[in-house]
């Protein structure tokens, strides 16, 4: 079991993820996340994709993994990492339900997913969560260590992994149907608006 | 004439760009504590702090307080008895983008062309837009501007029967439609009437103005705040968590138009308002 309530009401998450780690994960769930993560965005999808496809194997192993979408800024001599907070996950949404279906567990941003991609969480047990849009700063260090693993040329964009203790985020849509921007909408939405 | 060498224009943006990442603006740290006085929703709350300790951080550490260090979008109003000597303008504000995105450590994020999508690998070009106006004097105006929120950025050219109420319409649409994408809570720049190229200018231009501060035109000024108060009843709150701080600020720009024409332009801004200016 790599889910575990804290005293504090938030869930401790260590990488890899099973299935049943996933249902324990409910939508507005604050967690941190321990272990090994990846990061990719617009660019390293793009060229995922063509292998997924063909069936060839990927550079990094995604069977229960986290895929962080970031581009983190260059590191300050001496640092792991600059400033590294969650892009708009949408973007992502035509790779998404494929590497779900291949094992993926997890995927970290900021913003909607659309339908496909909700139904692919409920199809293949995974979960979306939230970061902090902009707060890069204070991301960075929850990040221990960081290696690029593929794509360098891609720069910002190349495949990271990274090591991360006890990283926030909130759970968004599980794979149960929850949506936390529909509740959040919903109770605090006045009429007259 | 005064002559002002691009030396000192190449320094000045350099300058502004790695302050603009790495320093809020005070207007921006009080709009955060402002609002958490107002809001309702803990989740919101407990963003809005983060995003405080975040722009501390960013300040002590000297790095940026958003990854996405944004597209240099550059307003220069060049004095026209302004000499500038030693080279060209344009490249003098492009060689101060290059130094200050790779000695400050901020991220390379334009690719040289929307079809091959590689990097640049030191920011540059800049968005140059220039006004000649009277006077020896050069000023210069950065936003660091995150493509986040500027993707959902929108233009609708609306019918004069369509009319204000159309134009308020419009406006609350883009903030529910940018919603959690754009990294709430939001600044929107709106340019309204010109042309359809004046009306996105003016709209980038909105955001220079102080936030909080009111409009010099009393009827606009009361439209500010009406829909301001209707972006934040949407629900949406800080990071669309939900709560009560959707929005900082609604900033207009009108300009005259055309009988047939009714353009509206939204920029949609984050909390990472990342602007500076300075004057030679």
């Amino acid at each position: 079991m790599s889910v575990t309530t804290g005293s504090d009401g938030i869930k401790d998450i260590r990488t890899p993820l099973t299935d049943t780690d996933v249902e324990s994960l409910k939508s507005g769930d604050r967690v941190r996340i321990t272990g090994v993560i990846y990061t990719a965005r617009d660019a390293a999808h793009g060229r995922l994709m063509p292998l997924m496809e063909k069936g060839e194997r990927l550079p990094i192993d995604i069977t229960g993994s986290i895929i962080y979408y970031t581009g983190p800024s260059p590191a300050r001599p001496g640092d792991v990492v600059g400033s590294i907070g969650p892009t708009t996950a949408s973007r992502m949404d035509t790779f998404t339900p494929l590497l779900l279906k291949l094992g993926l567990k997890g995927t970290i941003g900021k913003g909607y997913r659309g339908q496909a991609v909700k139904d692919a969480l409920k199809q293949y047990k995974g979960v979306y969560f939230g970061a902090i849009g902009g707060a890069g700063a204070v991301l960075s260090a929850f990040v221990k260590k960081l290696d690029v693993v593929a794509y360098e040329d891609l720069g910002t964009e190349a495949i990271r992994r990274l090591e991360v203790e006890g990283f926030p985020a909130i759970v968004v849509n599980d794979c149960h149907g929850g949506d936390l921007y529909q509740d959040g909408v919903k109770a605090y939405a006045r009429e007259d608006a | 004439m005064r002559d002002i060498h691009v030396s000192s224009i190449t320094d000045a943006v350099k300058k502004l760009c790695m302050e603009a990442n790495w320093n809020l603006e005070p207007d921006m740290l009080r709009a955060f504590d402002r609002a958490l006085t107002t809001e309702r929703s803990p989740a919101g709350k407990q963003v809005l702090q983060i995003l405080k300790d975040n722009a501390e951080k960013a300040r002590t550490r000297r790095i940026p307080y958003c990854q996405d260090t944004g597209f240099v979008v550059c307003f220069v109003e060049l004095g026209q008895d302004v000499h500038v000597t030693g080279g060209a303008l344009y490249d003098a504000i492009n060689e101060g983008v290059r130094q200050g995105y790779t000695e400050g450590y901020l991220r390379a994020s334009i690719v040289k062309s929307p079809f091959d999508r590689v990097n640049t690998g030191d920011n540059t070009p800049a968005v140059i837009h220039v006004d000649v106006v009277e006077g020896a004097a050069l000023k210069i105006m950065i936003i660091a501007k995150g493509g986040g929120c500027e993707n959902r950025s929108k233009y609708t050219m609306l019918t004069p029967a369509e009319g204000l109420p159309g134009v308020k319409e419009f406006i609350i649409e883009c903030v529910k439609t940018a919603g959690p994408d754009a990294c709430p809570p939001l600044i929107l720049g709106v340019g309204i009437g010109g042309t359809f190229e004046k009306a996105a200018v003016n709209s980038k231009k909105a955001l220079f103005r102080e936030l909080g501060s009111p409009h010099a035109d009393p009827t606009v000024d009361a439209l500010e705040k009406e829909l301001l108060d209707r972006a934040n009843r949407l629900g949406i709150g800080p990071q669309g968590y939900g709560g009560d701080t959707t929005s900082f600020g609604i900033h207009i720009v009108t300009f005259p138009c055309h009988i047939t024409s009714l353009p509206v332009a939204v920029t949609i801004e984050c909390h990472a308002h990342r602007h500076k200016e300075a004057t030679l």
